[in-house]
């Protein structure tokens, strides 16, 4: 048995992986015709994340330089795995959680805010209750679109997006010029007072005066595994899915849809609050009406939860990936000799945005390319068999599928 | 008849999914305007025969005929290029279109002139030529009605008018009864006689063996993938059909002692219930079950079975009136509160209300109880238990198809219904709801379904089931009640007339009661 959930968990990564490279293969194809050298480019970005640490030959100064590269890969992966994990949960009841960004705003606020102000507390209590109270208002405001939906109807596309935008636009008055959260230090400039050194989040590799790799990453992982906990072994998770897969069967089994659909919004807001709390006590230490209104942190959650196909593994490796690139294109990484500077950002959004396109077609062109029986992939054997195959209600044939949930991890 | 070149001819067609082979050498040949049958269990291969005959599989050796000539059917464009048209189970429409764009969509009349250059739709044309084939084969469909406003029967009329619109000499139909009202197969039956008479051959594939010596001149049987052979109508009898189905006789009636009915167990007193649409559909229905005894609630569709099931099985809250479950009052209490006081519940539609398919059969198998020892403690499912239920209640209702650790969307229909049927049973209940337990499925099946509820029955166990067959009813039941009009207007013995129940049904006896 354990080798058949191996098995299967090595399948569900193919397709992934597959995505990933047609993304690359295509973005080369754009470096190439805007004059660029794919293959240096590529190499160059490699360096940039720092991921050239691994390989033993890398030594003296390049060591440095990479590790501290790895570290910047690393702190940036461990919020995506949060806002990650926050919009595959609610993938997993059938939301579409939109909102991860406006639930890590509101919980980058209250963080901040605590984290500036109770300045006699212990400090360990004070990290602690900061990024606790963040992660509950993450999870109260992602619960509100859970109750519109539940109680009126309201579709949560719609509902998280306008929460998003109430989210940002408030929290960037507060700490505007004159706002009611504008830093005392800070006269001039739009940002928040600056969280205590003594507050930050300890660092565990590197230097901490050159945001060195904090224990952020390791509640990114712990989140990770009670994620795959609930969703494989808790009686809350089996009701997740169970609604996620069918209402109505849910309902008829005594399951409350309504409360469900609150709950997990819930958890997905406390999980995008508990990045906004390892941000701003990891490395951000002050908030600003321009963080706000430019963090794509949630919003790349989305992608990574697609590419992750929601599972813990998955969004663990996909933040991981998308981390990578977001450091290793940072062009103050790059070696400009082999990369054209300006295009480096560029590349990244590309990338980004090929994965998600290539995630939502991902079944489509492998049918295509009548790849899916060779990876065993679409419908089991057995169903495939039965005479009555060409059920169009059958689920697995529901084009929506490709955005559940794989069993597993 | 015998002498012409068949219209279409299978030779030895075999058809493998990996190792499973879901038909094996498979004869089957169709004259000009006659009704050829394939009659088999759900699995045995009926529907993969005909997606290999309509493109959609490729076989993986034997071959296929068309008056005569060897062809070559890659696609079910091909397919309607030689004629063959297919009217599927599950209809495949585009459901804010009309009945005639449904119809016409990928063939569209073009206008002439200068509309042709740029593809302006003749709309009259498709409207007049859909009128034409309607009158001519007495298919009744209005249309410029939108499709998802019409009812299922004339959803069924417009596929067959959009497979004779693409001139169809060959017909499948699959299964195409079994989303039809009585009134609508008498209709249906009608439609085939005249397509006959014009020439067309038909494929009929069924389950169901009266409907099938009723309409069909010859009957092929698959049993697993394999031709039990050909027979003509006549001198086929229900039992002769019935052995070739399944392979062994089968007891139609399922044997059952006279009923030892105790106390009261539920008690529903002038309940009144609305719909989705807020319409009142269950208007001061009172009835009792006791220990014991089937009481078969017998009823023409749509006259509120539905929300009474569900408000006494607690997913639909009454708006009034009293459910009691041996003196426990549930009414409007939830699931779990009907649950806790004894009712299981055999849901009508096992793929959206029984089962979730995505779900392995273990996980399925755990709706009911996933919340009690041992299956989960403190909110953590214990895995290992709930795996231990799911291969005892898979040996012991002989859910065969797949293991624990299966989809349920694997199974087939029958083996689907096992499952429901095994997970309700096996919570112990008071009262088991069955609501349409048969529906969709083959004689082994039923003849499965219906020993579980006598057996139930025989354990001391209050039985309310629901049916739109008479034939159940009569099987089953120990006491018949009526629904019309969301009220209880008739009681009777199991014993009853099909003429004096059809008459309570339709409202006949609403004035006697």
């Amino acid at each position: 048995m354990k080798s058949s959930a191996l098995k299967r968990a090595g399948r569900s990564a193919v397709i992934p992986l597959i995505t990933v490279l047609t993304a690359f293969v295509l973005a080369g194809l754009v470096m190439l015709v805007t004059g660029n050298d794919p293959l240096s480019s590529y190499g160059a970005i490699f360096d940039g994340t720092g991921l050239n640490w691994l390989f033993p030959w890398v030594s003296g100064h390049n060591r440095t330089i990479a590790a501290q590269d790895l570290q910047q890969t690393l702190v940036a992966a461990a919020p995506l795995v949060l806002t990650g994990l926050s919009v595959a949960f609610a993938f997993r009841v059938g939301l579409f959680n939109i909102g991860a960004q406006g639930q890590y705003t509101v919980a980058s606020v209250i963080a901040v805010w605590v984290g500036t102000v109770f300045t006699s507390m212990d400090p360990v209590i004070h990290i602690v209750l900061a990024i606790f109270l963040g992660a509950l208002v993450g999870a109260g405001w992602a619960a509100l679109a859970g109750w519109l939906k539940a109680a009126f109807g309201a579709h949560e596309v719609i509902s998280t997006i306008m929460l998003n935008w109430i989210a940002i636009w408030v929290a960037s008055y507060l700490f505007q010029e004159g706002g009611p959260l504008q830093g005392t230090q800070a006269l001039g400039n739009p940002v928040s007072n600056t969280i205590a050194g003594n507050l930050h989040l300890p660092v565990i590799w590197g230097n901490p005066e050159l945001q060195g790799l904090d224990v952020g990453v390791f509640l990114a992982l712990i989140v990770a595994v009670l994620y795959w906990a609930i969703i494989r072994r808790s009686t809350l998770g089996y009701e997740v899915r169970a609604v996620g897969h069918n209402p109505t069967a849910a309902t008829a089994s005594g399951m409350n849809v309504a409360r469900s659909y609150i709950v997990t919004m819930a958890i997905c807001g406390a999980f995008a609050g508990l990045a906004a709390g390892i941000d701003v006590f990891g490395w951000e230490f002050q908030v600003s009406s321009t963080t706000i209104s430019t963090s794509q942190v949630g919003f790349l959650g989305i992608a990574v939860a697609l590419l992750g196909r929601n599972t813990a593994i998955g969004t663990v490796a996909a933040a991981l990936l998308f981390g990578a690139l977001e450091t290793g294109t940072a062009a103050i990484n790059l070696n400009p000799s082999s990369i054209n500077p300006e295009l480096a950002p560029q590349l990244t959004l590309i990338i980004e945005g090929l994965v998600v396109l290539l995630v939502s077609t991902d079944l489509i062109a492998l049918r295509l390319l009548g790849l899916p029986r060779k990876l065993g992939w679409g419908k089991p054997q057995a169903a495939t068999a039965r005479g009555d195959a060409l059920a169009v209600d059958d689920p697995a044939r529901d084009p929506a599928e490709a955005l559940r949930p794989e069993p597993g991890l | 008849m015998t002498d012409q070149t068949p219209v279409l001819e299978l030779r030895a067609i075999t058809k493998r999914f990996g190792p499973v082979v879901a038909n094996d050498r498979v004869d089957f040949d169709l004259q000009a305007g006659e009704v050829h049958a394939l009659l088999g269990e759900n699995g045995a291969g009926k529907s993969t025969l005909m997606s290999v005959l309509y493109g959609l599989y490729s076989p993986t050796s034997g071959e296929i005929l068309v008056d005569g000539e060897p062809v070559r059917i890659g696609s079910p464009g091909d397919a309607i290029a030689h004629g063959i048209g297919m009217v599927h189970q599950h209809f495949m429409f585009i459901p804010v279109m009309t009945v005639t764009e449904n119809i016409v969509l990928g063939s569209e009349p073009v206008k002439r002139g200068s509309g042709a250059a740029l593809g302006v739709l003749d709309r009259r044309a498709s409207r007049r030529r859909v009128q034409e084939l309607s009158d001519r084969y007495g298919l009744a469909v209005d249309p410029d009605a939108r499709i998802e406003d019409v009812s299922v029967g004339m959803q069924q009329r417009v596929e067959i008018l959009r497979a004779l619109y693409r001139n169809a000499r060959i017909l499948v139909l699959d299964e195409p009864t079994a989303v039809l009202t009585a009134q609508e197969i008498t209709e249906l039956m009608a439609v085939l006689e005249r397509l006959k008479a014009d020439g067309t051959a038909i494929v009929f594939i069924s389950h169901k063996l009266g409907e099938v010596l009723e309409i069909a001149d010859r009957i092929t049987v698959l049993r697993r993938g394999r031709s039990m052979g050909t027979v003509p109508r006549a001198g086929a009898t229900e039992q002769s059909l019935a052995r070739m189905v399944v392979g062994r006789d089968v007891i139609f009636r399922v044997h059952k002692d006279a009923a030892q009915p105790g106390r009261t167990i539920l008690s529903v007193e002038d309940l009144h219930v609305r719909d989705d649409r807020d319409l009142e559909a269950v208007r001061g229905a009172s009835l009792t079950v006791r220990a014991g005894e089937i009481v078969a609630l017998a009823g023409v569709d749509g006259n509120g079975q539905s929300e009474l099931v569900q408000a006494i099985t607690g997913i639909r809250e009454p708006t009034a009136g009293r459910i009691a479950v041996d003196g426990t009052e549930i009414a409007g209490r939830g699931v779990r509160a009907a649950t806790a006081a004894g009712i299981a519940h055999i849901a009508e539609d096992r793929h959206r209300v029984g089962l979730v398919l995505p779900f392995t059969l273990a996980e399925n198998l755990a709706l009911r109880r996933y919340r009690q020892p041992p299956l989960s403690r403190h909110g953590w499912l214990n895995l290992k238990a709930i795996r231990e239920l799911a291969v005892r209640l898979v040996e012991a209702f002989d859910v065969r198809g797949g293991g624990p650790d299966s989809p349920a969307s694997a199974l087939s229909g029958g083996n689907q219904q096992k499952l429901c049927v095994a997970r309700e049973i096996d919570s112990d209940p008071k009262l088991l709801v069955a609501h349409q337990p048969t529906r969709g499925l083959d004689v082994g099946a039923i003849e499965f379904v219906h020993s579980s509820l006598i057996e139930q029955r025989d354990a001391g166990k209050a039985v309310l089931l629901v049916s739109l067959e008479s034939e159940e009813v009569s099987a089953l039941a120990d006491r018949v009640l009526v629904i019309y009009g969301g009220r209880i207007v008739a009681e009777f013995p199991p014993d009853v007339s099909d003429e004096e129940l059809g008459i309570a049904m339709t409202g006949g006896a609403a004035a006697a009661a």
